[in-house]
């Protein structure tokens, strides 16, 4: 019994670690669901604008001494009208052809963006401190401490998601969206300015990504290859999740977090594989995804 | 039969609500407009009638919008809509109910109903689509596409009657559907008739289309070949019969 509750004792950090991450999953594989249910296209890009979101909080702060709470709110709104200019000026434009079309082109947006990026600031990385006013959010539980920071975290992130998915489910404007996903003629021709929703929709989708971004960049150094790091693995719970399910994406994102977070405990090499091999049981069982609609 | 005799009385008269002239309409490489003129009035319920495949649904998408280029012109209500989105189309007011009936799946009835953005005063109020269509109400939270063919048919038209749009495009709201529930819709066609609604509707069984129509444009190969005025159809049935292939 005693080692049982040593070993929870031990298990404990790894898996709220793994949480936390589980909170960036879902961000990120939320905005992609979004974007892919309405666009149909697989966003390469959005590792590198959840980096531009963290650059942006960077470059908020150290340039124009504007702090982390004005930041989490300006970084996303940037971001998000640099997405509605790539959506109207490139991404519009491949509508009519083949989805691969998109992908390549956010792919090579991707590649330009952390290619810039690593152009001006190098590829170490940046220190962004995170305010001081977490410390009262700290968390001791025994021998384990939890900053305060990542607490915050994990309710930022737990609490767009929820709102996302609520505005998405539960609103007018959200029925709009879940209808031109499913057939984007027939509620044009219902009077909806559709192709202007796509536009705001790939915004807020980025705007998500870059929101994660900026929640990232206390935790995480700022460097070109923060997003690329995580999208990888956010792609694996998309496909798990099932593309462009909203619930899906989330509960997702948290449950793969969280699974990686105790293979690291039990199994520490596993720990980076362990996505990968359950995103192909499921591809191999459930090609549709766990949430999808086969 | 006594209900389809009343709509025996003259047309609607008046200028053209709707004034179609030399429409042509192309999906990528494949033509399939080739010159078509139509003419609705004010009040009217005009059907197009026409085997498969003769432009009948690509007529009505085409007003929408929703082919690929078009060519010609298309007035409402004096307006030329020839180059116009199809969200701006339907706000100048015309509805538009499809073939397949369009109920979304990641919608609940509810939601299906209230989808379409009121474009204009004078549509039916929540209160009057409920008492036209109860099984809307009873079902409000069901998914759309639990409901039955005739419900869905519905709560396709239903939808497109709150709008306050002035012309309504259906397509076929007849197929599919047991005889006792095109008896419904049909009945429910003479109803938005009479609150003064008009209407181009897309046929191929015209024993219904004569139940409620006005007057009929027969379609062939992308353009009209014929109009019968409806109480002429029963002495037109022989041409009739030819066109159709029934």
């Amino acid at each position: 019994m005693e080692d049982l509750l040593f070993e929870i004792q031990l298990a404990l950090p790894q898996v709220i670690l793994g949480v936390i991450n589980g909170a960036f999953y879902a961000l990120l594989s939320l905005g992609l669901a979004v974007i892919f249910g309405m666009l149909n296209v697989i966003n390469f890009a959005h590792g590198a604008q959840f980096t531009l979101g963290a650059f942006v909080a960077w470059m908020l702060l150290s340039w124009l001494g504007i702090g982390y709470w004005p930041a989490l709110i300006l970084a996303p709104l940037i971001v998000g009208a640099i997405g509605v200019a790539m959506e109207r000026a490139m991404i519009s434009r491949l509508y009519r052809i083949d989805h691969l079309y998109g992908l390549l082109l956010t792919f090579g947006c991707a590649l330009v963006i952390e290619g810039v990026l690593r152009n001006n600031f190098g590829s170490s990385g940046q220190r962004y401190a995170p305010p001081r006013e977490f410390g009262a959010l700290d968390l001791e539980l025994g021998d384990f401490f939890l900053p305060g920071y990542r607490v915050w975290v994990l309710i930022a992130a737990t609490t767009v998601c929820l709102a996302t998915w609520l505005v998405i489910e539960k609103t007018k404007v959200g029925s709009y969206l879940r209808a031109a996903t499913e057939r984007p003629q027939l509620v044009q021709a219902f009077g909806i300015n559709v192709p202007l929703m796509m536009t705001l929709t790939y915004g807020a989708g980025v705007a998500l990504a870059a929101f994660a971004g900026v929640l990232a960049a206390p935790i995480y150094s700022v460097s070109p290859a923060m997003g690329a790091n995580f999208i990888i693995t956010v792609f694996a719970v998309v496909v798990i999740g099932g593309m462009g399910s909203i619930a899906g994406s989330i509960v997702t994102g948290f449950m793969l977090g969280l699974i990686q977070g105790i293979t690291e405990v039990f199994w520490p090499e596993a720990s980076q594989t362990v996505v990968f091999v359950i995103m192909a049981i499921v591809l191999l069982t459930r090609p549709a995804g766990l949430f999808g609609r086969a | 039969m006594a209900e389809a005799m009343t709509m025996d009385r003259p047309a609607a008269t008046g200028a053209s609500m709707l004034e179609v002239r030399n429409l042509e309409a192309w999906y990528g490489e494949s033509h399939v407009l080739h010159g078509m003129n139509i003419d609705i009035r004010q009040g009217e319920v005009v059907t197009l009638l026409g085997r498969n495949g003769a432009g009948k649904t690509s007529t009505l998408r085409a007003i929408m919008g929703l082919t690929g280029r078009r060519s010609g012109s298309i007035r409402f209500e004096g307006q030329e809509t020839i180059g116009l989105r199809p969200d701006l189309i339907a706000r100048a007011g015309i509805a538009y109910c499809p073939e397949e009936r369009g109920i979304f799946a990641s919608l609940d009835v509810t939601e299906n109903l209230m989808l379409p953005p009121v474009i204009a005063p004078g549509g039916l109020s929540i209160e009057e689509i409920y008492t036209l269509f109860p099984n809307l109400k009873e079902r409000a939270r069901s998914q759309g596409t639990k409901l039955s063919g005739g419900e869905q048919q519905m709560l396709a038209i239903a939808r497109i009657l709150r709008t306050g749009a002035r012309l309504l495009l259906l397509d076929e709201p007849s197929e599919g559907l047991a005889p006792v529930i095109v008896q419904q819709i049909g009945a429910m066609i003479r109803n938005i008739k009479q609150r003064g609604f008009t209407v181009l509707l897309v046929e191929q069984n015209f024993r219904f289309a004569q139940t409620v129509a006005d007057r009929h444009y027969v379609v062939e190969h992308g353009r009209v070949v014929d109009e019968v005025a409806n109480h002429e159809l029963t002495a037109s049935l022989d041409r009739l019969h030819e066109y159709l292939g029934v």
